[in-house]
C-alpha cells in the first residue's frame, strides 16, 4: 500500500497520505517516475503532512514540485515531519 | 475529444446559461431589506443582498458596478428586478443589465417607501417568475459554458490529486473550445515566475506580473506578521501546507500542464474570447467567486482539501476533493471525491472524465452539494474605504 507521495524527483520531502507511526518504515511513490521510495518515519505524520527524505540544516531549501518552498529554520532528519515548525516562507 | 452535449438556457445574447434564476438585487445595502420582502412574496425567486453600495468612489465605484450589473447579466439569470434607494444608480444598473436583452425592472425607495415599493417590485417579480418559468432548456454544447476554477481550504492533497483534476479538465475543455478563468493572485506568490511563463504571449506575462506585483506591494505594505494563519488560512496548515509557496505550486496545478492564458482580467471582467483566462482576485473563496459569477461565469469547479464549504446564488461551484477525511466527515459537501487517485486507483485522467461528467450533469440539472445545502455566498470585492 502506497503511504506517501513525492511529486518529482528532485523533491526532498513527501507527502504522508495516510497517517504515519513513529518507527515505521513506510512505503511511497515518485509521480513523475513511479519509482517507489521508503522512508523510515521518526515522528508521528499525519496524513497530508510532509515527512523528510534527507538531513535537513538551517537554512536549506525544502524542495517540492521540484521547486523552492520555503527555508529550514530548525534542524530536520530524515524521516522528520517538516511543518511550521523548521520551515517557513521566503516571502512575507 | 468532442464537446457533449448539455442541456442549457440560451439568452437573448447568446450566452448559455444552466440555471434559470429570477433575481432581486439591491443596489446598495439599505434596499436589502425591500429585496428580501420581495423574494419573500414571491416564491421562487431569489435575493441576493450585499453591504456595499454607497459613497463608493473611483475604481472602487467601478467594480461594484462591474459586480452588480455582471450579476444580473450572468447567463443563469432570467431576468432582474433591481430596488436601490435611490433612482439614478438604480437607472444605471437597470441599463447596464438591459445590454444583455434580458427582462430587467428597477425600483427606487425614496419617494416611495419600503411598503409601495415592496408591492410594486413584487407585481413585476411575479410576471418575471411566471415568464421564466415557461422558458425551455435547449440543447447546447459543454464548451459553450464559460467555467471558472478556484481552490479553497487547500491541503497538500490538493496539490496532489484535486487541482490537478481539475487542471487535466481544464486542458479538455480548452482543447474543445472552451472558455475557462483562473486568478487567486496572492495565493500565485512564490510561483508568479512560473504563471508568468504560462502566458500566450511575452506581454500578457507582463500583465500578470503587474497584477500580482501591485497586489503583493499592498500585502507587504500593510502586513503585520508573515501572514501564517491568513494566508496560508489555519485550516491549509492544519491540512500541512507550511508555506504560501508551498500552495502556489498546489494551486497552479489546477490550470493543467500545458494551456496558455490568452489575457489577464480585471476584477469581474468577462472573457474577451475563448480559451484560458486569468482574473486578478483574491484568494478568498466567496470574494473570488462573486466576481467570477460577475464576469459570466455559470458553472464553478473548486477543488478543496479540508473542506471549504462555499457557495454562490447565481452559480453553481462543484467541490471536488481528494483528502479521505474530507470525503467521510464532510460528504455532503462534495459533488466528486476523488481520493482514490491517492491510493493509485484512479488516474487524473479518468479523474479530469468525472469532473466534466459532472459539469454536464449540473448543467442538466442537478443541484450541486452547495445549492442543496443552501450556500448562497454572495461577497463583494471592495477595494477602499468609501468617500
Amino acid at each position: 500500500m502506497i503511504q506517501f507521495l513525492v511529486h518529482e524527483k528532485a523533491d526532498n520531502v513527501g507527502v504522508a497520505t495516510v497517517d504515519l507511526k513513529a518507527g515505521e518504515v513506510a512505503t511511497g511513490l515518485y509521480m513523475d517516475s513511479q519509482a517507489p521510495a521508503e522512508v523510515k518515519a521518526l515522528k508521528d505524520i499525519p496524513l497530508g503532512h510532509k515527512v523528510a527524505l534527507i538531513d535537513f540544516r538551517v537554512g536549506d531549501a525544502v524542495i517540492k514540485y521540484g521547486n523552492d518552498i520555503g527555508k529550514v529554520v530548525a534542524e530536520i532528519k530524515k524521516g522528520d515531519h517538516v511543518h511550521v515548525h523548521n520551515l517557513k516562507t521566503r516571502r512575507w | 475529444m468532442k464537446s457533449p452535449k448539455v442541456l442549457g438556457y440560451r439568452r437573448e445574447n447568446g450566452k448559455v446559461g444552466v440555471r434559470n434564476h429570477v433575481v432581486i438585487l439591491p443596489l446598495d445595502d439599505l434596499s436589502n431589506a425591500a429585496c428580501e420582502a420581495v423574494a419573500n412574496n414571491i416564491k421562487g425567486t431569489l435575493a441576493i443582498p450585499h453591504p456595499y453600495g454607497r459613497l463608493q468612489f473611483g475604481e472602487d465605484l467601478m467594480l461594484f458596478f462591474r459586480t452588480i450589473i455582471g450579476a444580473g447579466a450572468n447567463p443563469n439569470v432570467a431576468a432582474v428586478v433591481v430596488i436601490g434607494i435611490e433612482p439614478d444608480w438604480t437607472e444605471r444598473v437597470v441599463s447596464g443589465i438591459a445590454q444583455t436583452g434580458k427582462p430587467v425592472k428597477g425600483f427606487a425607495i425614496e419617494r416611495h417607501g419600503d411598503l409601495n415599493t415592496i408591492a410594486a417590485a413584487s407585481r413585476q417579480a411575479k410576471e418575471y417568475l411566471q415568464w421564466a418559468t415557461e422558458l425551455q432548456k435547449s440543447e447546447c454544447s459543454l464548451e459553450e459554458l464559460y467555467i471558472s476554477i478556484k481552490c479553497g481550504e487547500s491541503d497538500t492533497t490538493s496539490g496532489l490529486a484535486s487541482n490537478p483534476t481539475v487542471g487535466n479538465a481544464v486542458e479538455k475543455l480548452v482543447a474543445m473550445g472552451g472558455t475557462v478563468s483562473f486568478g487567486e493572485t496572492s495565493e500565485i506568490t512564490g510561483a508568479e515566475k512560473v504563471c508568468q511563463q504560462r502566458a500566450a504571449t511575452p506581454e500578457v506575462g507582463a500583465a500578470f506580473m503587474k497584477a500580482w506585483t501591485e497586489y503583493n506591494d499592498l500585502i507587504v505594505r500593510n502586513k503585520t506578521d508573515d501572514l501564517s494563519g491568513s494566508q496560508p488560512t489555519k485550516g491549509n496548515i492544519r491540512g500541512g501546507l507550511t508555506t504560501i509557496e508551498e500552495k502556489a505550486y498546489g494551486n497552479l496545478q489546477k490550470i493543467g500542464k500545458q494551456v496558455k492564458y490568452l489575457g489577464v482580467l480585471k476584477p469581474a471582467e468577462p472573457p474577451k474570447g475563448k480559451g484560458l483566462w486569468y482574473m486578478d482576485t483574491s484568494s478568498a473563496a466567496a470574494e473570488a467567486v462573486t466576481l467570477w459569477a460577475a464576469s459570466g461565469a455559470v458553472v464553478h469547479l473548486f477543488p478543496t482539501g479540508q473542506g471549504n464549504v462555499i457557495g454562490n446564488p447565481i452559480e453553481p461551484v462543484i467541490k471536488l476533493s481528494a483528502n479521505p477525511i474530507t470525503c467521510t466527515t464532510m460528504s455532503e459537501h462534495i459533488d466528486l471525491d476523488v481520493s482514490a487517485i491517492l491510493r493509485g486507483e484512479m488516474t487524473l485522467d479518468q479523474a479530469g472524465d468525472k469532473l466534466l461528467d459532472m459539469i454536464v450533469r449540473t448543467a442538466n440539472g442537478r443541484l450541486t452539494a452547495a445549492e442543496a445545502l443552501g450556500h448562497r455566498e454572495f461577497v463583494l470585492t471592495k477595494l477602499y474605504v468609501s468617500a
